[in-house]
């Protein structure tokens, strides 16, 4: 039941979302010159040059392959340790496995600034300072009670039975989770990895206190371009909207699933 | 019904988890719990502080103007985003080609780094770059969040509220369309009017996700960071100076770990705390629900 | 109450319906009397629900006009008809109590407070339900709150009609029988026009006065329970009402001589010729063991029902079922099934054919 005036609402605020987001690609196609010099609300001067930079700068585009790499092995990590746990909380009962359950939420509720110097000081004894598997594995601190949160909220969708007519036919347990399990929670895997990705993409403290060159993230290089004429604004904003596009890849390719997964709440 | 069977070796699936886990968050608590009733003079040797840092915490004016500061930050936020939310789930399509336009682009604020989220209303709410600040000095209006505290808390609420509204609004949309339609078309036969639909319909169907909303988005600014940061810093002086950024400045930046360390416990214990009445609320109302 | 009519009502869920096929309601003409009790009888799919749905001002038909007393109200929001309508499953308002649910329709078109407690009142006599009317409306049984429902639907004096869409589909089996006959005991009582739609056979023979069989978005035959038994128009009906349903045999007719491939049967009327599938149809219950002239049949099994026996045999590879009365033997070999001549339908393409009574044959 639509609200009077709905399409007023939804266009309000699609355009108070849209429109700084606008701007920082406005500001991308800029030179330095007509940034300090007019105020255009789009481009006199069209340029490249920003992006050129970025792309061909290994100061800057490691920093987006460096985040790529620890955002992609923390997925697989968190996911990969998830499914079998959330597989026995949503199938068993254990001794502790409410305490557990709850202990492993909380570490989610884990304020990163709480962790910030205890894990520099861990990973740099264990000479892992500025590796792309110490931010990774860092990330893992909030990542996998997230995961295994979702995954067993799909899995308790699953009847049991499924299971006990695999083991009647002759599966192993290994063979029966991957052949016959994970098909059937595949969109439960997808939403949780999609939010894996998203929470460790997204992330900048822990990424940056761990980090000094070999795996420093975009998102610290971007906040180090102070040059001798001062902030170089075109280039910062550039680099800003290169982050932002993975983010929109993912959404895009996502959305059909996304939207899929609201309707079928529907009766 | 709980199906599960009884089964202690299910631990063995549940350890990788564990280990991980530990080694993520246990280890380093240990730490903090360490430094937090220890003092030391940075050459590995431990003297025995007992329970001075935590006093000298609890009755520092510093931690209590950041909590302060905290606390009035997320409830400013969440009186926002939340009706906010609601409003936009209300008024979000529900069938039909835009419906994917507006996910996607609602999405998009959610999935920005928190720096460049931060980078953007830096730019947008500088008076000679950004279209904001411009336009305000346009109208006559002096707004400069970099010298007043009050366009500085204007400006990060701002900001909070176009970063997060979104995850409020979706997840109260999810809600909504599990609402089955025969109870609209019930309403209609009952000739209930929209507000009544909203009250005695959507609101008590909404009720579980509106829970985990609130609870994501109180945990979440009261952890706030990054985003703080990169606009204000802290400043004008401490003025939007609330826990985390405190916390990171007393630990990495004066490295006074004692006192950081007694801060980071409790910073700990006052989000769980609240986040466990959040969760014994929600499980309840799960249980009256029957599920 | 009211009389509804229905004319030339047809609907398509396709924009540009290119056939019949489109159609999930095909053109039909109906008036449902006033006060009348009906049930709407059908398989999943075949256009119940839609039919129902443009009653009640849910849908809106592509073709045709509904009215109510003789006034148009195709194009009139539900909220104008005033019917009432209860839901496969339960529809309460979780936050109120039964109290103020069955208060809802009133409070909103305004009535003033002791006319509402008298009603509710009144309505909760009804249904039964006076001692849980302060408690709140989340906690109740399925049936309950299907009882609450429906007692929503009728606390308005002027209401048209009382649609039922499956309405005792989440109710426990023991709660149906029950529920079945407090609403024919409202009927009796109330004489509220009622439409009750169904798939179970039973709901709907035991509810209603007439009975309208629907198949495939078609209205196929409308009658009392006794004429959908005796004399069904369709073979679908054959099928769908009775337990078992009709035997249906292809034949080929000759006079007052059906040709099965099992052998003759004598026919209780004359036929002329027919074109198309011409098939006979004649229930169970009018299928006899004999031992003189029959035809030969495959018993397949014998099940004990209690007070009757079912045998299920097959003449061919046509399946065919006759009830027995508690006791009868049946012999182990050379089974013969005889049929009662008088009770024998004839079929052509499903529909069914009257011929002439045999007293008139020269």
């Amino acid at each position: 039941m639509p609200l009077k005036g709905s399409r007023v609402v939804m266009a309000l605020y699609l355009l108070f979302l849209m429109v700084p987001i606008y701007w920082l690609v406005n500001m991308s196609l800029k030179t330095n010159t007509e940034i300090t010099s007019t105020f255009t609300l789009w481009p006199q001067d069209l340029t490249f040059a920003n992006y050129l930079t970025i792309l061909t700068d290994p100061a800057w585009y490691m920093g987006y392959v460096n985040s790529i790499t620890y955002v992609a092995i923390n997925t697989v990590l968190s996911i990969s340790v998830a499914l079998p746990a959330a597989y026995a909380f949503s199938r068993y009962r254990f001794l502790g496995d409410k305490h557990l359950f709850f202990w492993l939420l909380t570490n989610k509720m884990a304020p990163p600034a709480v962790f910030a110097l205890p894990f520099f000081q861990l990973y740099s004894s264990l000479n892992l300072f500025d590796t792309h598997i110490a931010v990774a594995l860092a990330h893992c601190l909030f990542n996998v009670p997230l995961a295994v949160w979702i995954l067993e909220g799909f899995m308790r969708g699953v009847p049991k039975e499924i299971d006990e007519t695999a083991y009647i036919d002759g599966y192993s347990f290994p063979r029966f989770f991957v052949k016959i399990f994970m098909p059937l929670i595949a969109s439960g895997i997808g939403v949780a990895a999609f939010f894996c990705f998203m929470f460790s993409w997204v992330e900048l403290l822990l990424s940056r206190t761990l980090t000094s060159v070999n795996a420093k993230p975009i998102a610290a290089t971007m906040t180090r371009t102070v040059s001798a004429s001062g902030l170089d604004w075109g280039v910062l904003a550039a680099a800003g909207v290169l982050t932002i596009i993975p983010g929109a890849l993912v959404i895009w390719f996502v959305r059909n699933y996304i939207a899929k997964g609201f309707a079928l709440g529907r009766v | 019904m709980d199906h599960r069977t009884q089964n202690n070796r299910a631990w063995f699936l549940v350890l990788p988890v564990l280990v991980l886990v530990a080694f993520s968050a246990v280890i380093p608590l240990m730490t903090v719990v360490n430094y937090a009733f220890n003092d030391t003079f940075g050459n590995n040797q431990f003297f025995w502080a007992g329970l001075s840092w935590f006093e000298e915490m609890v009755t520092s004016e510093r931690l209590h103007s950041a909590l302060f500061r905290q606390i009035a930050f997320s409830l400013v936020i969440l009186a926002i985003e939340v009706p906010l939310g609601i409003l936009v789930a209300l008024c979000m399509p529900r069938n039909g080609f835009w419906v994917s336009v507006c996910l996607v682009l609602m999405a998009l604020p959610l999935l920005i780094p928190f720096n460049v989220v931060g980078t953007i209303w830096q730019i947008f709410g500088r008076v000679d770059i950004g279209l904001l600040g411009y336009v305000l000095a346009g109208l006559g209006i002096d707004y400069n969040y970099v010298s007043d505290p009050v366009d500085a808390w204007i400006t990060l609420i701002v900001m909070d509220v176009w970063h997060w509204t979104s995850l409020v609004a979706l997840l109260c949309y999810a809600g909504l369309q599990s609402i089955p339609q025969a109870y609209y078309q019930a309403a209609k036969i009952d000739q209930a009017g929209r507000w009544s639909v909203f009250r005695h319909i959507e609101l008590p169907k909404m009720r579980g996700v509106l829970l985990i909303a609130v609870l994501l988005r109180f945990m979440d600014s009261f952890m706030i960071y990054t985003e703080l940061f990169v606009v204000t810093g802290g400043g004008p002086g401490n003025s939007t100076t609330v826990l985390s950024i405190d916390l990171v400045k007393m630990a990495i930046g004066q490295f006074d770990l004692g006192p950081a360390a007694a801060f980071s416990l409790m910073y700990f214990l006052v989000i769980l705390l609240v986040s466990w009445v959040f969760y014994t609320v929600m499980t309840n109302l799960d249980k009256e629900e029957g599920r | 109450m009211a009389e509804l009519t229905l004319e030339n009502l047809a609907h398509s869920y396709h924009a540009n319906p290119r056939g019949e096929q489109d159609f999930a309601l095909k053109e039909l003409n109906h008036v449902w009397r006033d006060g009348g009790a009906y049930a709407l009888l059908g398989a999943s799919g075949c256009g119940k629900t839609t039919l129902l749905n443009i009653i009640s001002g849910l849908l809106r038909p592509s073709q045709g006009r509904v009215l109510f007393d003789g006034r148009d109200v195709t194009n009139a929001p539900t909220a104008e008809r005033n019917i009432a309508q209860v839901f496969q499953f339960p529809v309460v308002y979780d936050t109120m109590t039964v109290r103020d649910n069955l208060a809802f329709p009133l409070k909103n078109r305004g009535m003033d407070a002791p006319y509402i407690a008298q009603r509710v009142a009144q309505i909760a006599a009804m249904i039964g339900m006076e001692a849980v009317l302060d408690r709140k409306a989340r906690g109740l049984t399925a049936d309950a709150k299907q009882k609450i429902s429906l007692g929503r639907g009728m606390v308005r004096e002027d209401v048209n009609a009382i649609l039922f869409d499956e309405p005792l589909t989440v109710i426990d089996p023991q709660m149906k029988w029950e529920l079945r006959t407090q609403l024919k005991a409202l009927h009796r009582e109330f004489g509220h026009t009622m439409i009750y739609v169904t798939h179970d056979q039973t709901e709907a023979l035991t509810f209603a006065d007439k009975v309208v069989v629907m198949h495939e978005g078609r209205v196929v035959q409308l009658g009392t329970p006794e004429e959908l038994f005796e004399a069904p128009q369709h073979t679908f009906v054959g099928y769908f009402i009775g337990s078992p349903g009709m035997n249906l045999l292809d034949a080929r007719i000759e006079g007052r001589i059906a040709h099965t491939a099992a052998g003759p049967v004598p026919l209780g009327q004359e036929y002329p010729a027919l074109s198309g599938r011409v098939e006979i149809g004649i229930r169970p219950e009018y299928v006899a063991l004999t031992t003189g002239e029959g035809l030969p049949v495959t018993v397949r099994r014998v099940e004990d029902v209690g007070h009757f026996r079912i045998l299920r045999g097959q003449m061919g590879d046509v399946p065919v079922n006759a009830v027995l009365p508690d006791g009868a033997m049946v012999p182990g070999q050379d089974v013969r099934l005889s049929f009662r001549p008088d009770k024998i339908n004839v079929y052509a393409d499903s529909w069914r054919v009257s011929g002439r009574s045999l007293g008139e044959a020269a």
